[in-house]
């Protein structure tokens, strides 16, 4: 087994609102492996997001604010840092790609000079080094023709290649750790799977584990090796990619995948859930997925389930199981 | 012999380019070039492809929101270019009406639910404000809301909520044919079954025929009767639905099966073979000579780049390929 590079105890954030408090994530563990690729899917409102952002540290405050838990990259807490030293981790450590290149490019600056902002941040070089490094962060993204790319503005470059260049931004500096929220959700179909493979090469070359947040299991199947299932800021269930597809453990797991209609499948009537995931101001008090589960037992609605680790970076959080 | 509905022609909409003072038009963005098809009646034709194929145009097209360069649409047989603005507003824009893919932006938000039901009847027919209530509830009702939430505002509802409302609208003039474009690609996955299921009964029941929208292939497998598959302004296949998915004819359509399949590592982690296409849709601009996907084929050869393919039927199955 490889050595673990992020490790998440027990981490919880809340957004503190008019409204009341918001539990976005309450109480989520999990490890990501060098060179893995650790899936976290989840509809909207479950905490996909905003587990990537808490490990970043990069919460809207004051609102937003981690009220317990640890967030471990590498043996050190990054909850403990001081603001400049959690300065350091962003960009060099760990970086981050979002859904919409064109929100995250800036577009007033060339994409080389945006390229080139975290690698004279974080790695001291000569201008001319710079330089140097942008261009292989450029054809490490395999962006053709890099020296003239690199003087080109967001507008001039086509979907796919913004995300590329915004892919080149995040590995410029060889982070240990890539937190991909949705990258490939604003692409069309055939540039999603060339950007996927782009990635698997990229992290068998430079040996980065992958956080890959997105709500699509077909990207799941074909970029992550495990996933954490989340509903309404819990993780209800962990497998890999196997597991999953071939024996979902969790209700909501299993009425997920069979709820999303598969290619190679005639269906005569689809599978729905019933009913919406509940307010995060108002939870219930025992496992959150009660009111829509089809195996629903009375210790459901009184008292949260336990997590019963069912295998190696494998578990799940429900009372059938622990039965 | 199959009850067509609506039957588009030879569609093509060209969008001039214009540059410089004068506005000079110094080419044309070809949205659609040749594109026919024919939708059955109680039947669903899914348009698929990626963005900038002209799903959007067509569909644009048969909801006369744009005017076609040249082609004509046939709505019962009538060319629906050949009727007078008085005819269209009674006999047809009735008749075909619209869901939209975003539920957020397409209800005015100051508006509360019974108006925004209501409004395609108050519109279209001369109705009491008790007759326009009593329908708003039997359409809520239809597609599975309360109906004492008429009084509601567009924000007090989550999305797949909305997107009922808005199927609600849809459906108030009992119209023959719905344009649905990416009717569920803006909501939660475990939402996406109920609202296809909606879809699907209130075809069932009401004989309802739909043109699809889609880039998502499962979606499309699920929902349609027929699929047209588009490439930079063309059709380039066009089956019956099952027929498409068990015998893809064209390499592009192959490439987006096996873009959207889910592939699960084998037993001892092997890898499934995935065709992954390079490069990236040219402009509509200005097409490549030749087939127009030549440029990304794998199974291109010589002839692709010199000679536009044919159209080429085998039973209902038509491609447009020279491999074919």
């Amino acid at each position: 087994m490889s050595e673990t590079v992020l490790k998440v105890e027990n981490l919880k954030t809340s957004f503190f609102t008019n409204q009341g408090e918001v539990k976005a994530i309450d109480g989520i563990s999990f490890e990501v492996a060098e060179g893995e690729t650790l899936g976290i899917v989840g509809e909207s409102g479950s905490g996909k997001t905003v587990t990537g952002l808490s490990i970043l540290r990069l919460l809207p405050e004051p609102a937003g604010r981690i009220i317990g838990g640890k967030v471990i990259l590498e043996g050190q807490n990054l909850l403990e840092l001081s603001k400049n030293a959690m300065r350091n981790v962003r960009g060099k450590l760990i970086s981050m790609i979002l859904q919409d290149p064109m929100q995250s490019l800036n577009p007033v600056f060339t994409i080389g000079n945006q390229i080139a902002e975290s690698i004279r941040l974080h790695r001291g070089f000569s201008e001319d080094k710079i330089h140097e490094e942008v261009i292989s962060a450029l054809r490490l993204l395999r962006i053709p023709a890099p020296e003239r790319r690199v003087h080109d503005y967001p507008f001039q470059l086509s979907g796919g290649m913004r995300q590329r260049a915004v892919g080149a931004i995040a590995m410029s500096c060889r982070p240990r750790l890539l937190i991909a929220d949705e990258p490939t959700t604003a692409l069309d179909a055939t540039i999603a799977s060339q950007y996927i493979a782009l990635f698997k090469d990229i992290q068998k070359m430079t040996n980065c584990s992958i956080l890959f947040i997105t709500h699509d299991f077909g990207v799941v199947a074909k970029m992550c090796q495990r996933v954490a299932v989340m509903y309404a800021g819990k993780i209800v269930e962990t497998a890999s990619i196997r597991a999953l597809f071939k024996n979902p453990k969790h209700p909501y797991t299993i009425a997920l995948m069979n709820s999303v209609p598969r290619l190679d499948q005639r269906y005569d009537r689809l599978y729905s859930i019933d009913g919406q995931p509940p307010s995060l101001l108002n939870l219930p008090e025992g496992c959150r997925f009660y009111p829509r589960c089809e195996s629903r037992m009375d210790v459901c609605k009184e008292q949260q389930p336990p997590e019963i680790k069912t295998g190696a970076g494998e578990s799940v959080s429900c009372w059938k199981i622990s039965k | 012999m199959a009850d067509i509905l609506l039957e588009g022609r030879n569609l093509v909409k060209h969008y001039p380019v214009t540059a410089g003072f004068l506005q000079r038009t110094i080419g044309y963005v070809r949205a659609n070039d040749g594109v026919s098809f024919f939708v059955e009646r109680g039947k669903t034709l899914s348009l698929v492809g990626e963005s900038g194929a002209g799903k959007t145009t067509t569909a644009k097209a048969v909801l006369l929101l744009e005017r076609l360069t040249s082609g004509s649409i046939l709505f019962e047989g009538r060319d629906i270019y050949q009727m007078t603005e008085a005819q269209l507003k009674k006999e047809y824009r009735p008749r075909v009406q619209a869901v939209q893919q975003n539920p957020w932006s397409s209800m005015n938000p100051r508006m509360r639910v019974r108006d925004i039901v209501a409004e395609p009847l108050v519109v279209n027919s001369k109705i009491t404000k008790k007759e326009a209530k009593d329908r708003v509830a039997q359409l809520l009702e239809q597609v599975g809301l309360n109906s004492a939430q008429m009084e509601h505002y567009p924000h007090e509802f989550s999305g797949g909520q909305r997107q009922r409302i808005a199927v609600a609208r849809a459906m108030a003039l009992n119209p023959s044919l719905v344009v649905l474009d990416e009717p569920v690609s803006a909501l939660d996955v475990s939402i996406r079954a109920q609202i296809m299921n909606l879809l699907k009964d209130l075809q069932e029941k009401h004989t309802l025929s739909y043109v699809v929208i889609a880039h998502n292939l499962a979606t499309v497998r699920y929902m349609s009767h027929s699929v047209a598959i588009m490439y930079l302004g063309q059709i380039v296949e066009y089956a019956e639905t099952e027929e498409l998915f068990a015998k893809p004819l064209h390499p592009y359509t192959r490439a987006l099966i096996s873009a959207s399949s889910m592939v699960i590592p084998g037993e001892d982690g092997q890898e499934y073979e995935q065709i992954i296409l390079t490069g990236e849709m040219p402009s509509p601009l200005n097409p490549p000579p030749g087939c127009r996907f030549h440029t990304r084929c794998s199974e291109a050869f010589e002839r692709c780049s010199k000679e536009v393919p044919e159209l080429k039927t085998f039973g209902t199955h038509q491609v447009k390929c020279h491999r074919a």
